[in-house]
Formats: C-alpha cells, sequence, structure tokens
C-alpha cells in the first residue's frame, strides 16, 4: 500500500582492497543519521540467496568481518520481530502444501477431480447437498464434499492455492523485472529516455486495470487459440499471465526510478564512474545493491494482490474454468449455495483470510526490519 | 484554480483519446478474424460476411479507427440505422447500441462507488485518527488489529457471511437490490445498505491503518512539537497542523486506488447479484462481444479519470504547493 521514496543510504566496504572500496557519505536522511558500514557483495548475495544465508553470513562475520550488511541487520531485526517470524512460517507453510500438493493429495488418497458419489450415492442427500455435519466433514472428506459434484473440497482447495501461488511467483517475478529495468533505464539514463518511459508509466497507470483484465482475457486467447477451439488450460495460464503482467510493473519501476534518480549522484557512483567502471558495472554493482531493500518491500505487497488479482478473474468467471481446481472459484461456487450449504465457503474462505492477513504482517515486518524508522 | 483545472482537463482528454487508440488497435489487430470471434462457434459464412459489411471490417484499420473515434464526437450510421453521439458501436449480442446499455447499468455502479468511497473514507480516517489519537492505548489496540484482520478479508467471502447473518438466518434485511435514487432514495439507500457496508468495511480497514500511521509520524513532526510548545490546545493541533498535513499522502493513495474502487465495484455487484458495469463487462468478455467490452473499458476509464480529476482538485485544495506547480 505505501509507495514512499525513501533513500536507501549507501555502503561502503569494509574489507575489499578492490576499486569498489568507495565510503559512501553518511547523509541526513529525514533529519537523521543513518550510516550502515557493509560490504556490497554481502547485500547481494543476501538478498539474492534468502534468510539461510543471511543466517551463514552472519555467522561468517563473527569472524570475518568488522561490520554488518544491511541483510544481517534486517536478519538480526526480523528475529526478533516475533509477529513477522510467525507470519513468515505460515507463509512458508501455505508455499509447501503448495507444492508438496501432488504428494499430500496422493498420502490422502483423493484428487480434486473424481466426482466421488458416481461411487458412493450416499454422500449427497436428495438436494445433492452433503450429507453430514459442516458440509460432509469426516475422515474421509476432511473438508467436506462439494455441493452438486462432490467433489473433495480439501484436494479442490490444495490444488487451488497450487494454481494461484504458482502463477503469482511467475506474474510477480515477471513484474519485478520488468519494472526494475524499466525504472532503471529511466532512472540512470535520464534526459529524454526518462522522459517518455514516464509518460508512458503513467499512461498505463491510467488504464482500469481490472477493467482491462476482464476485457483483454478473450482478445489475449484469441491470439493462441482460435475461437472455435477449446482453450487448454495451460493457455489459460499463459493468457493470465500475459495480461497481468501487462499491466503489474508501473508501480515498480516508478520506484525503482526515483531511488535510482537519487543513488545517480551521489559520491560513490560518482568515483566508480572516475575510475573506469562501466555503465553495466556501475548499475550491477554500485546501484542495484542499494535498492534492493524497496525492491523487496514492494515485491512482498505484489505477490498477495497478485494471488488477489486471480481469484478476482476467476471468481466473475473469466480466470480459469472447470475442472481445474481454483482458489478463487471456489467462493463463486461457495456463494451460489451459500444459502443451503455455507460451510463449502468456509474453508477457502479462511484459507484465505489467513493468508493474506499473513503476507501483510510480514510484507510490515520485513519492511520494518529494513527500515525501523517507519514509526508504526 | 481554474488554469490548473484547464490543465488537466487537457491531460485527460489526451490520455482518454490514447487510451482509445491503444485498446482499439489490440482490440481490432489481435484476433485473426474479428468478424469470425464476433460470430463465435457454429457460425456461417454468410453470417461473417454480413458482420464484416455491418462493422466496416473491410476498410483499412486507419480509416475504421477514425470512424470509431468520430462516432464517439458525432455520432455515426451503420446499416441497421443512427448510432447517436457518443456512439461506442452496436453491441454483436444484443444488437442495442453499448452506450446505451452502459448508461442503462451505470447509475448502480456509480451508486456503489461513490457511497462506498463516501462511507469508507469518514469511516477508515475517523477509526484511524481515533486510534492516532488514543495512540498505544487498548483504544488503538483494537482499532488496530481489527482493521488488520478485515482488512485481509475479501468481499466475496464476507459478503455471503453478512447475507447468511442479516438476509438468511434472520431476516432483518431484504436481499440487496437496485431502485434508482429518483425513484425512491430511502428504497435505494435500504437495498444497497449491505453491499456498502461489505465494500467499506475492507476499505475502510486499509484506510484506517493508512490514516494512523500517517497521522502518527504527522505527529512526530517538528512544527507539530513547536505548536504544543507553544502552549496550543491539543485539539487544535491535532485537526489544524497534524491532520491537515496527514491528509496529502491518504489522498495520494486514493488517487491511486480509484481503479481498485471500481474493481471492487465489479466484485460486490456479482457477490450481491446487482446488474452494474461489472456484469456488463465480464458477460459481454465471455461472449466476445467486443464492441461492448472495448465500450465498457472506456467508459471505466473515462469513469476513473474524471474522479481522479476530482480527487486532484482535492489536493490542490489541501496542498497549495499543487496548484502552484
Amino acid at each position: 500500500m505505501r509507495r514512499r521514496n525513501r533513500r536507501y543510504e549507501c555502503t561502503h566496504s569494509t574489507v575489499t582492497a578492490d576499486v569498489r572500496r568507495i565510503a559512501g557519505h553518511p547523509t541526513p536522511v529525514n533529519g537523521h543519521i543513518m550510516t550502515s558500514p557493509i560490504e556490497a557483495e554481502v547485500t547481494e548475495a543476501s538478498v539474492a540467496l534468502d534468510k539461510e544465508t543471511a543466517t551463514k553470513n552472519d555467522a561468517a562475520d563473527g569472524t570475518n568481518h568488522t561490520g554488518r550488511s544491511p541483510g544481517q541487520l534486517m536478519w538480526s531485526r526480523f528475529k526478533r520481530d516475533r509477529v513477522g517470524m510467525i507470519s513468515a512460517g505460515v507463509v512458508i507453510f501455505f508455499f509447501a502444501i503448495a507444492a508438496l500438493a501432488p504428494v499430500i493429495s496422493k498420502l490422502y488418497g483423493k484428487d480434486p477431480y473424481t466426482l466421488y458419489p458416481d461411487e458412493f450415492p450416499e454422500l449427497l442427500d436428495d438436494f445433492s447437498m452433503p450429507v453430514g455435519t459442516f458440509g460432509g466433514v469426516s475422515g474421509d472428506f476432511w473438508f467436506g464434499i462439494e455441493p452438486e459434484l462432490g467433489r473433495d473440497v480439501f484436494t479442490m482447495l490444495l490444488y487451488g492455492m497450487r494454481t494461484s501461488l504458482y502463477m503469482a511467483l511467475v506474474i510477480t517475478f515477471l513484474a519485478v523485472m520488468t519494472g526494475v529495468i524499466i525504472g532503471m533505464v529511466g532512472g540512470y539514463f535520464g534526459g529524454k529516455a526518462d522522459y517518455w518511459i514516464g509518460r508512458t508509466t503513467d499512461f498505463f497507470l491510467a488504464f482500469p486495470n481490472q477493467l482491462f483484465f476482464i476485457a483483454f482475457m478473450p482478445v489475449v486467447t484469441a491470439l493462441f487459440v482460435s475461437p472455435t477451439d477449446e482453450t487448454p488450460t495451460y493457455l489459460r495460464a499463459v493468457s493470465i499471465i500475459l495480461v497481468m503482467w501487462f499491466l503489474g510493473w508501473m508501480g515498480m519501476a516508478r520506484l525503482v526510478r526515483s531511488s535510482v534518480l537519487s543513488l545517480r549522484e551521489r559520491e560513490f557512483v560518482e568515483a566508480a564512474k572516475v575510475s573506469g567502471a562501466s555503465r553495466w558495472r556501475i548499475v550491477r554493482k554500485e546501484i542495484l545493491p542499494n535498492i534492493v531493500t524497496p525492491i523487496l518491500v514492494q515485491g512482498t505487497y505484489t505477490l498477495p494482490s497478485s494471488i488477489l488479482t486471480i481469484a478476482f478473474l476467476s471468481y466473475v468467471g473469466v480466470g480459469f474454468v472447470e475442472p481445474t481446481p481454483d482458489w478463487g472459484r471456489m467462493f463463486a461456487i461457495g456463494a451460489k449455495v451459500y444459502e443451503q450449504n455455507p460451510a463449502f465457503m468456509f474453508f477457502p474462505g479462511v484459507a484465505m483470510v489467513i493468508f493474506v492477513l499473513a503476507f501483510n504482517l510480514l510484507g510490515d515486518s520485513v519492511r520494518d526490519a529494513f527500515d525501523p524508522k517507519t514509526g508504526r | 484554480m481554474l488554469q490548473f483545472l484547464l490543465r488537466r482537463l487537457t491531460g485527460a482528454v489526451v490520455i482518454m483519446f490514447l487510451i482509445g487508440a491503444f485498446t482499439f488497435f489490440l482490440f481490432y489487430t489481435i484476433p485473426q478474424d474479428f468478424a469470425e470471434l464476433a460470430c463465435g462457434k457454429n457460425c456461417s459464412p454468410q453470417s461473417i460476411a454480413v458482420i464484416r459489411e455491418n462493422l466496416g471490417l473491410d476498410k483499412p484499420i486507419t480509416t475504421q479507427f477514425w470512424e470509431f473515434m468520430g462516432g464517439i464526437l458525432t455520432g455515426r450510421d451503420f446499416a441497421t440505422g443512427h448510432c447517436p453521439a457518443p456512439c461506442l458501436g452496436v453491441s454483436f449480442e444484443t444488437s442495442e447500441f453499448v452506450w446505451a446499455s452502459i448508461i442503462d447499468r451505470f447509475p448502480l455502479t456509480l451508486s456503489l462507488t461513490v457511497g462506498g468511497l463516501v462511507i469508507f473514507l469518514v469511516l477508515g480516517l475517523g477509526s484511524g485518527l481515533l486510534a492516532a489519537w488514543k495512540r498505544g492505548t487498548w483504544v488503538d489496540k483494537l482499532v488496530s488489529s481489527t482493521s488488520m484482520v478485515l482488512s485481509s478479508f475479501q468481499i466475496y467471502f464476507l459478503g455471503p457471511i453478512v447475507l447468511g447473518i442479516f438476509v438468511y438466518s434472520t431476516g432483518w434485511l431484504e436481499n440487496p437490490k437496485y431502485v434508482p435514487f429518483t425513484e425512491n432514495p430511502a428504497a435505494w439507500a435500504l437495498g444497497l445498505l449491505i453491499p456498502w457496508a461489505v465494500m467499506a468495511t475492507i476499505f475502510t480497514a486499509q484506510y484506517t491503518r493508512m490514516a494512523r500511521s500517517t497521522m502518527i509520524e504527522q505527529l512526530q513532526e517538528e512544527h507539530v512539537r513547536t505548536a504544543r510548545a507553544k502552549g496550543m490546545k491539543q485539539g487544535y493541533v491535532f485537526f489544524r497542523y497534524a491532520w491537515r498535513g496527514s491528509l496529502t499522502p491518504i489522498v495520494t493513495i486514493l488517487g491511486m486506488d480509484l481503479s481498485g474502487l471500481l474493481a471492487g465495484a465489479v466484485v460486490t455487484e456479482f457477490t450481491f447479484d446487482l446488474a452494474g458495469i461489472g456484469r456488463l463487462a465480464v458477460n459481454s468478455s465471455l461472449s466476445k462481444d467486443l464492441p461492448l467490452t472495448m465500450g465498457v473499458m472506456l467508459f471505466g476509464a473515462f469513469f476513473i479519470l474524471i474522479l481522479n480529476i476530482i480527487v486532484d482538485l482535492a489536493y490542490a485544495y489541501i496542498d497549495p504547493r499543487v496548484r502552484l506547480a
């Protein structure tokens, strides 16, 4: 939600006797001095490789380094944040069960496609509603049975989450990469390129994006499939990814542009330029490590919002269609039968609330850990 | 101020034109055969020829584009009859004018968005201010945690729950329905009460969090502290100094959220089975009724631009620097 231009302090190396070893000036940010002696390489590594590496760096730190990278500082702050740790655990749990969905459903012995009442007609009553308490919850069907068709809710949800999470990961990755590249080009080269990139970004921001997704799904699908044929599921996935990618990068581009703009004129960049570093090297080694934080924070907001958008598309009926299990479509089914069988919506709904809540809390904690002055 | 408004309006016209051009070319160039797409499955070659003729698809694409754009300003003549001034074409499915079907559905979406907007701004900013005012007390904790949880809910999950409680089990309220405001304002408000409440709940929660954090940030600013140190009353400092400063970021985010608001209205329509712009968009998209889809899309963009200009005006009113820039 929050997109503010924060300036991220640069970094200077304490170990390497390299050309890169240029001291960044501690400058006042919002009237405070914020200095963190770090080594650019370590930051990059800790960001690229995630938390485990950050711990290793932490351990290595005691012996080799005297300073700590922002990644390490962030991790040590994050570790103390209990809410953050719990929500990180919840998020990892969701991703784990989504990744392990085939294994789990094999152990559990059911799949999301079988219409179980064909075999066991006693599962549904005369009105095609599940027999038994709370939508047919039992030892065999942990989350109950879908009304009318009688599929297993637990595996439907599992596979539905799998679809949504995978798609959202791909979309977030593409959107973040595109945004970073476009923002970087605009911010670093400035001038005419920046002007036109800025106007284009504004233009795409003016699109009503959800309406755009609805409107363009059939058009994009028509790119691959002739209108007389049925659309295969993977092409639907590709269309959703393309459409959402197309309008997903602007926020990131703006953020990166403004961060790069403020970094471009800094002394350590100048120094790198003077010492003969190529543009590519400056971008990769001097600028990128310093904007990783805002990119990560923005990314933690992009991922859940992509999941919600995919769910939205399937909910209104332009995303995935039967029989692909999908989180969003479970709400559409649930809403239809809610009056007779409210239980069906309970599990996907609660799962989604927990997931989004955990992600929101995680995003806040990550932001706080990177930048403790956000004043919450 | 007038100059500011004029500048914004010119910008809006340019953006509208660009969005129109962009959507038009995407829509009319991507499908291999537009007429075939329009006709759908089991289509005879004759009907494809008729569609092609009716839509002027045999002409070059730029001619088609200028005819379309001209139609918005002056109206257009089709083989089937004259389409009056803001002409966005003719629907494939119903053969109605696109503009007419949009205008027919629009009041509902307008009521949902504007009603929801007013409710969530009042409630969200109010509770956010309260939480910032009582920072650290149980009031703050209650408001903050409630809004955190509620902001993780979705309209399509909360909607059925609310319906279940207030309509299906207790019967206190009727199923939501739309009665035009001009017909009966009381029935209008009563019919949309649940949709508003559900939609506003989710947005309120987000704005509570935002209002709280910007307000707390503002209260730590030096000019606020100085004002307090001079001995000004707490309430005066709170509203005249901190509140005004905290409005700027909130309005900025509101401006970015407008398309989300429209999307919220779309989901709300689906959740409560109301027939507005969103349903029109989805139905036309599913039936591949491209002129209608494109019309709704352009109309949505137009609506958001108008709302954006209103937000900008509010922005200029709050922050004098904007007016001068």
